[in-house]
């Protein structure tokens, strides 16, 4: 599979932004983007927060699967390392938070499930998949820290962190075509395995 | 001991922002032979690159700086608990300075303890050494990673994987096809064959400190290791799990004599950084 030529993007994205992304397409995502993995996934899906309880607007945002390491005090952080966590962990919330926040992009590794790519046909939205365990250089396109919620309640690593970055690198591996690396990947790997196993 | 901790603090950050040699050079190698403007080759790159800024910068590789697992082995003139004080107080230290990401969280109130320590946090493991050198095997285990790792009991119905090495060859190759691209390869895949469930486990945590070129002494292992990674790279999972010809860097197995009734493997993954040094005190 070849890559297409970069595309830089800005959030936050529209629908048809969202939906003229292809899979294989290289990006360079630029705005801001915001943190989120397990409780900050749990919280919204459970506890549901009105927009006017939030300090984001999730609506055409990308959102980053990601625990940073974050060094300084209040008003004053440095994103220190901030690559992307699995996004398997987060797959049961997701459907939800893309349709009821109108989230538009995911950014995370290892992709999703056809749930997941269900959602993002339905809604227009993308997966972008970064390198994982590329924690110093993607902190390097991370600017600013413009804000953070939950951080008492959850913790650094797990707070919802709004995030400045310019030219942040990712691969589109999911669609809102439906199409998905991550599934073409496996399949083909699925038939290997199948041979495998059956030889001695 | 102010010193032991102060090399424990050391080993802690070098093991934080730098690659294994091995490592290194296997990821080179693997950059090579990926075609040019192929997803993995740029995967493989931006690891490559990603390890240049952090040992430049002083920063954590990855943002995960993962579970701290200490293998020591003491001499006889020195005390189990006077190590691990120091084993955590560098620790401690080294969470504030490098800094690292507090990950142990009590699993009663879901606190994260701040500083990398609590309950059974590091995780230490003695052995008593007839050397007068103290010896620790540090490894830096993402969670990602950590959480991959998985374990059969032969023989297994689905995989018609039967007591002998050709069943363990089959349990490890449906491990990594499982995971797919979720642990970030180009992993090194380690594995313990035993006939209960926490000898196995050790040992396949043991084999991810093995170097890649350090093959198992037994020719029969040896080559089932072998085989398992061109078989293992063949699948086509590829860096990041994009598709490609590297999907792991190593595959190391241990065994130990089983029990007539039990026959575990068990498999620990590492991602492609597998963050592990040793310093000799």
């Amino acid at each position: 599979m070849k890559n297409s030529a970069l595309k830089k993007i800005k959030t936050p994205l529209s629908e048809k932004a969202a939906r003229e992304l292809r899979t294989g397409q290289n990006v360079l995502i630029s705005g801001t983007i915001f943190t989120a993995r397990d409780k900050v996934h749990g919280y919204l899906m459970n506890k549901r927060p009105r927009p006017e309880e939030m300090p984001f607007n999730l609506d055409g945002a990308i959102i980053y699967h990601c625990g940073p390491v974050v060094s300084g005090e209040n008003g004053r952080f440095t994103v220190i390392a901030a690559g992307p966590t699995t996004s398997q962990r987060m797959q049961m919330y997701e459907p939800f938070v893309i349709s009821h926040y109108g989230v538009r992009g995911i950014i995370g590794k290892g992709g999703m499930s056809s749930d997941v790519a269900e959602a993002m046909k339905e809604a227009g939205c993308v997966y972008l998949h970064a390198t994982g365990g590329a924690g110093a250089l993607l902190a390097e396109r991370i600017k600013k820290v413009e804000g953070v919620w939950m951080i008492e309640e959850f913790g650094r690593a797990e707070a919802m962190w709004a995030l400045r970055v310019e030219d942040f690198p990712a691969l589109v591996t999911i669609d809102s075509t439906g199409a998905s690396i991550h599934a073409e990947v496996e399949r083909a790997s699925k038939e290997k395995l199948t041979r495998l196993l059956q030889g001695r | 001991m102010l010193r032991l901790r102060d090399g424990i603090k050391e080993i802690v950050r070098k093991t934080a922002i730098s690659l294994p040699r091995d490592i290194e050079e296997a990821l080179k190698a693997a950059y090579e032979a990926e075609p040019q403007d192929s997803p993995s080759r740029q995967a493989l790159s931006q690891m490559l690159e990603n390890s240049r800024i952090a040992k430049k910068a002083a920063k954590p590789l990855c943002q995960d700086t993962g579970t701290p697992i200490f293998y020591a082995r003491v001499p006889r003139e020195l005390s189990f608990s006077v190590v691990e004080q120091s084993i955590i107080e560098g620790v401690r230290l080294a969470t504030e300075s490098v800094p690292l990401r507090p990950n142990a969280v009590d699993v009663l109130t879901e606190k994260n303890s701040g500083d990398n320590t609590g309950r059974f946090f590091p995780e230490i493991y003695f052995e008593q050494s007839e050397q007068d050198t103290l010896v620790i095997d540090l490894s830096l285990k993402g969670a990602g990673s950590e959480n991959a790792g998985t374990f059969y009991k032969l023989p297994d119905e689905r995989l018609k994987a039967g007591r002998d090495l050709d069943g363990v060859r089959k349990c490890v190759l449906d491990a990594v096809y499982s995971i797919q691209g979720r642990a970030c390869p180009p992993y090194t895949v380690g594995v313990g064959i035993a006939g209960t469930r926490l000898a196995a486990a050790k040992l396949s945590r043991g084999a991810l400190m093995r170097k890649l070129e350090e093959d198992a002494v037994d020719p029969a292992i040896s080559g089932l290791e072998k085989r398992l990674l061109s078989e293992i790279n063949s699948l086509g999972i590829g860096a990041m799990g994009l598709g490609g010809n590297c999907t792991a860097l190593g595959v190391k197995i241990n065994h130990a004599h089983r029990h007539t009734g039990s026959y575990f493997v068990d498999i620990s993954i590492s991602c492609w950084a597998n963050r592990r040094s040793r310093l000799v005190w």
